[in-house]
């Protein structure tokens, strides 16, 4: 199946962008959400300020949802949601739009991704703590294996924590531990006689990286624990419902800013991992567009990478042959070594009392491999071609157009979506709604009914996304993650911090206590690897470090600043939501009297630097900016300017 | 000098209840050039009991136990039941150093949920710096100060042994934090490496069962011990709360009928130790003719004398001594 995760500003517009795509070729959709309705917000909420329309498409309620999906015939398409925290509210909204076609939910067929554990361990869109979690993906699971038979409820995924930079060994353990927890809570709620159709219903999300030989090796290696994990643990005797199913999203973590044009060729190897053995071969491919390190892509972008897979369905004899690694002593080698390694960190899980218990250890070695990966592309044991090496370039055509080659969101999105919310507000039935919310309250407080029922009465009363979320947050409490950062371990190449750590000494003799800096992750935007590795980093020079994981206003930021008496702020953001959060952070350090310098890292295009430096921000660093030491170089220099402290 | 490096000004404004000035404080104790160590004597001078006349008002409590025990969760849940009893809160969060560079990461406040908005609640994180285990030097000054101003003070700290002690000196009510199957603490308290809490939590009363027995433990362990008045208390820290209001009475309780005057006098004179140490090292102690000869001198001097002017007699005594 080829699809593009595609969806931004409003309902209307992706309505119009799905259809289009599917003009051009594409066989199902895939709907990306913006932030706030991922994490459960209106885009009234504090915290979604900034985000609403950015990274996805915003959903409040079912007239969004109706809008999203006009005209498009829901019986036959099959549709990719990657929701997690609020998956089980997007899917009623789904059956609830189904139902407005007239379309019965057990002819719908799709993916919800509601995979919570990776959320928690990368992309940070958790609304509750993990053991409710688990309980609304279980009900999930249960609801639809009987009610929407063609539904894939969960789609566990190793995707991400590869991007948090999981060796593929990590990869493959994490991503079955995860499978192993959903499996057993499930198993709890459904009938026994019922898990083999669960356990068939279980796909996946994968990455591949550009190592695509041993990329293709994990594929294999994870085939062959799902197999033996249904016949096993959980009864599964018919071979076709042990097969590992899998979709793929490339690696996104391997792409450059720096000569952004080399994505293409990494793209197309990446694929090559996941489409070459027949017997490891993805289900569903998405690739992602060449520029995603600079910014979002546009509709030109994203056909791009259509096109790229296109070639090698339909030019390529790629889908001609039986597998072409049957009989390989190399391949079968690199699968015994994954294979043994995978074993060994799964028991290791296991011993932590499985996947959620063990959710700060997976943190703490997922900060650890991808700190080892920073290190490795620093020194230059890794190469990463045009960043760390053959660097040298010509101006590139393919970024000089006024708008830096990305597409940029009308800042107006934002306004809007607020007044159409107030005014669906205004025309519903607001009794029906606060019954159904009730009615979803009491559910939530009964361990043994299934939430999926009051959930899509909520879609059909008119509930909101943030209601919805909302109600369940006062049952459930609210969670903030384990960051990691405070289990890692000290650097390994020491000599190269020698030069910088006595600076910071230095720098701190001269202030009379040590430089402390804030690392800070304003808004709704999950990914926290850089600031991870910055607050790491930082901490390994010598500074004291207040980082406080993410999803933070800009009120909290300047709270803890003040409080903290730090002496550099660094702001990280990858939403694009840097225009609207960056200043608002700022006014907010000034009003509460800290006049420390201000940093910012993250995907931030050119044309926006010098407006973020005309708000107060010091420096702007980007993905090309790799070399961290660098960057904490910069920062101690900046601080001894800003407090007199002679070079 | 700005006044936000002015010792004595600030001192002032903690007296007269200006929660505001808690920032600059904390920057005046934790810095060690010499400027500010004359201004930060001037603060504890400001601040001292001598200076206002009576024990400072503010609830000095200490919230200590080993990684992982939900400290932090707890003092979320306990923090937002003091304000919304209308108490003002002061959390001097204690982070463990990283010894290989000197730098650390401060990740408490992370976990400590608090509204932003907020005026009457502050919360710093500081690293234990190169003291072995112990208080900072800047976290006893940092307490004494913020007592002056704020309703509760509360000095957090990670692990059990030399830490747990140095907060119970410090601290009018010692809350000591375990998990259900932590045996190591049992052990600890029977042996007598950790000292007696005012006051024993155990949490993830959620997990039920392994949560009463470990109560169970714990107290048979403190009657054995002799220590019958300190309250052992269950608590859930996640939804639903549970044993807050019961932990937070038992707090109170502590504070009721503890002899804060002379607990803290006592204090002030380890504090003024620890200030000569971090400054004279061991030859310093050496010469005041060690820890236990240096206690008992201390022990001699005018209770009124405040923490600078004990330190001022402690290094007279060792130029004398030595």
């Amino acid at each position: 199946m080829i699809r593009t995760y595609a969806g931004h500003s409003t309902a209307a517009k992706s309505n119009e962008l799905y259809r289009g795509n599917l003009a051009k070729g594409q066989t199902g959709l895939s709907i990306a959400f913006d932030l706030p309705t991922q994490t459960g917000y209106d885009a009234d909420h504090e915290l979604a300020r900034g985000e609403v329309g950015k990274v996805g498409v915003p959903v409040a309620h079912s007239g969004d949802m109706r809008t999203l999906l006009d005209g498009i015939p829901l019986d036959e398409m099959n549709t990719s949601m990657t929701i997690n925290a609020t998956a089980a509210w997007l899917l009623a909204l789904y059956i609830v739009a189904a139902e407005e076609q007239g379309v019965d939910q057990s002819l719908l067929q799709g993916t919800t991704q509601n995979d919570i554990l990776k959320e928690y361990l990368s992309r940070g869109t958790y609304a509750f703590p993990p053991a409710p979690s688990m309980r609304l993906i279980a009900d999930m699971v249960a609801y639809t294996v009987s009610e929407v038979p063609k539904w894939n409820p969960i789609n566990i995924c190793s995707y991400h924590l590869q991007e948090a930079g999981a060796t593929p060994v990590q990869e493959i353990a994490f991503a079955m531990s995860n499978a192993i927890a959903v499996l057993d809570a499930v198993r709890e709620r459904v009938d026994e006689s019922l898990m083999p159709q669960v356990f068939s219903r279980i796909s996946f999300f994968v990455n591949a990286g550009v190592r695509f030989i041993e990329e293709h090796a994990k594929l294999r290696v994870m085939g062959i624990v799902w197999d033996e994990l249904g016949r096993d643990r959980y009864g599964v005797t018919d071979p076709a419902a042990r097969r590992f199913r899998y979709g793929v999203q490339v690696n996104s973590l391997g792409l450059t800013e720096a000569q952004p044009e080399n994505n293409v060729q990494r793209i197309v190897l990446e694929a090559l991992a996941v489409t070459l053995g027949r017997n490891a071969r993805a289900r569903a491919l998405q690739l992602p567009a060449w520029n995603e390190a600079l910014g979002l892509p546009r509709p030109w972008d994203q056909q791009w990478s259509l096109r790229i897979q296109q070639v090698l369905a339909f030019e390529t004899d790629i889908l001609e042959y039986p597998d072409i690694f049957e009989g390989s002593i190399v391949m079968d080698g690199l699968v015994a070594e994954l294979l043994e390694g995978a074993r060994a960190e799964i028991a290791i899980v296991a011993e932590h009392g499985g996947a959620v218990e063990a959710v700060s250890y997976m943190k703490a070695a997922l900060v650890d491999s991808h700190r080892e990966r920073i290190r490795r592309i620093e020194s230059g044991d890794l190469t990463v071609v045009g960043q760390n090496r053959f660097t040298e370039t010509e101006d590139s055509p393919l970024t000089t157009d006024s708008e830096g080659g990305i597409l940029v969101v009308d800042a107006e999105t934002e306004t809007q979506a607020k007044a159409a919310l107030a005014d669906w507000r205004e025309r519903r039935d607001e009794a029906a709604v606060s019954a159904a919310l009730d009615q979803l309250s009491a559910t939530a407080r009964d361990e043994s009914a299934n939430i999926m029922i009051p959930t899509i009465a909520a879609a059909r009363a008119g509930a909101t996304t943030g209601e919805w979320s909302q109600t369940l947050r006062e049952v459930f409490g609210e969670y903030r993650a384990p960051t990691g950062v405070g289990e890692a371990s000290g650097p390994i190449g020491d000599d190269d911090l020698r030069e910088i750590r006595d600076e910071v000494e230095r720098v701190s003799g001269a202030l009379g206590r040590r430089l402390k800096i804030l690392v800070g992750k304003p808004g709704l935007d999950g990914h926290s690897n850089g600031a991870e590795q910055i607050a790491v980093r930082a901490r390994d020079v010598g500074m004291d470090v207040v980082y406080e994981g993410i999803r933070l206003t800009p009120a909290q930021i300047a709270a803890s600043a003040a409080q903290e008496g730090v002496h550099v702020i660094g702001l990280s953001i990858l939403s694009g939501s840097h225009r609207e959060l960056i200043p608002a952070v700022v006014d907010a350090l000034r009003a509460a009297d800290v006049d420390s310098p201000v940093v910012v890292g993250g995907i931030i295009p050119d044309a926006d630097v010098t407006a973020l430096r005309n708000a107060g921000v010091a420096a702007v660093y980007t993905p090309k900016d790799f070399d961290l030491t660098a960057i904490m170089r910069d920062i101690v220099a900046l601080v001894a300017r800003h407090n007199d402290v002679p070079a | 000098m700005s006044d936000l490096t002015d010792g004595a000004t600030l001192g002032a404004r903690l007296r007269a209840g200006d929660l505001s000035a808690a920032p600059a404080a904390l920057n005046l104790v934790e810095n060690r050039s010499p400027a500010s160590r004359v201004e930060s004597a001037n603060l504890l001078r400001e601040t001292s009991p001598a200076a206002i006349g009576h024990d400072a008002t503010g609830h000095l409590i200490g919230v200590t136990g080993p990684p992982g025990a939900g400290k932090s969760t707890l003092l979320s849940a306990l923090v937002a039941a003091w304000r919304s009893d209308g108490r003002s809160v002061a959390v001097l969060a204690v982070d463990p150093s990283s010894k290989r560079s000197g730098g650390s990461l401060l990740g408490d406040r992370a976990r400590i949920v608090v509204d932003p908005g907020d005026s009457e609640i502050f919360i710093r994180s500081t690293a234990a710096g190169e003291q072995l285990g112990g208080l900072a030097p800047a976290t006893r000054a940092g307490a004494q100060a913020l007592s002056v101003a704020f309703d509760v003070v509360v000095i957090e700290t990670v692990g059990v042994g030399q830490s747990e002690t140095d907060v119970a000196d410090v601290v009018d009510t010692n809350v000591v934090v375990v998990q259900p199957g932590s045996g190591d603490v049992l052990q600890f308290l029977k042996s007598g490496i950790m000292e007696t809490p005012d006051v024993l939590v155990v949490t993830k009363a959620d997990l039920g069962q392994v949560a009463l027995s470990a109560r169970r433990d714990l107290s048979a362990a403190l009657r054995s011990l002799g220590a019958r008045q300190t309250e052992v208390i269950s608590v859930s820290a996640i939804a639903p709360l549970s044993g807050i209001v019961e932990l937070i009475a038992a707090i109170d309780t502590h504070w009721a009928g503890a002899d804060v005057g002379p607990r803290r006098l006592q204090a002030r004179r380890r504090h003024a130790l620890a200030d000569f140490l971090a400054e004279h090292g061991a030859s310093g102690l050496r010469a005041l003719g060690g820890r236990r000869t240096a206690m008992a001198w201390l022990d001699e001097q005018e209770p009124g004398v405040d923490v600078p002017g004990l330190t001022a007699l402690l290094e007279a005594q060792a130029t004398a001594g030595s």
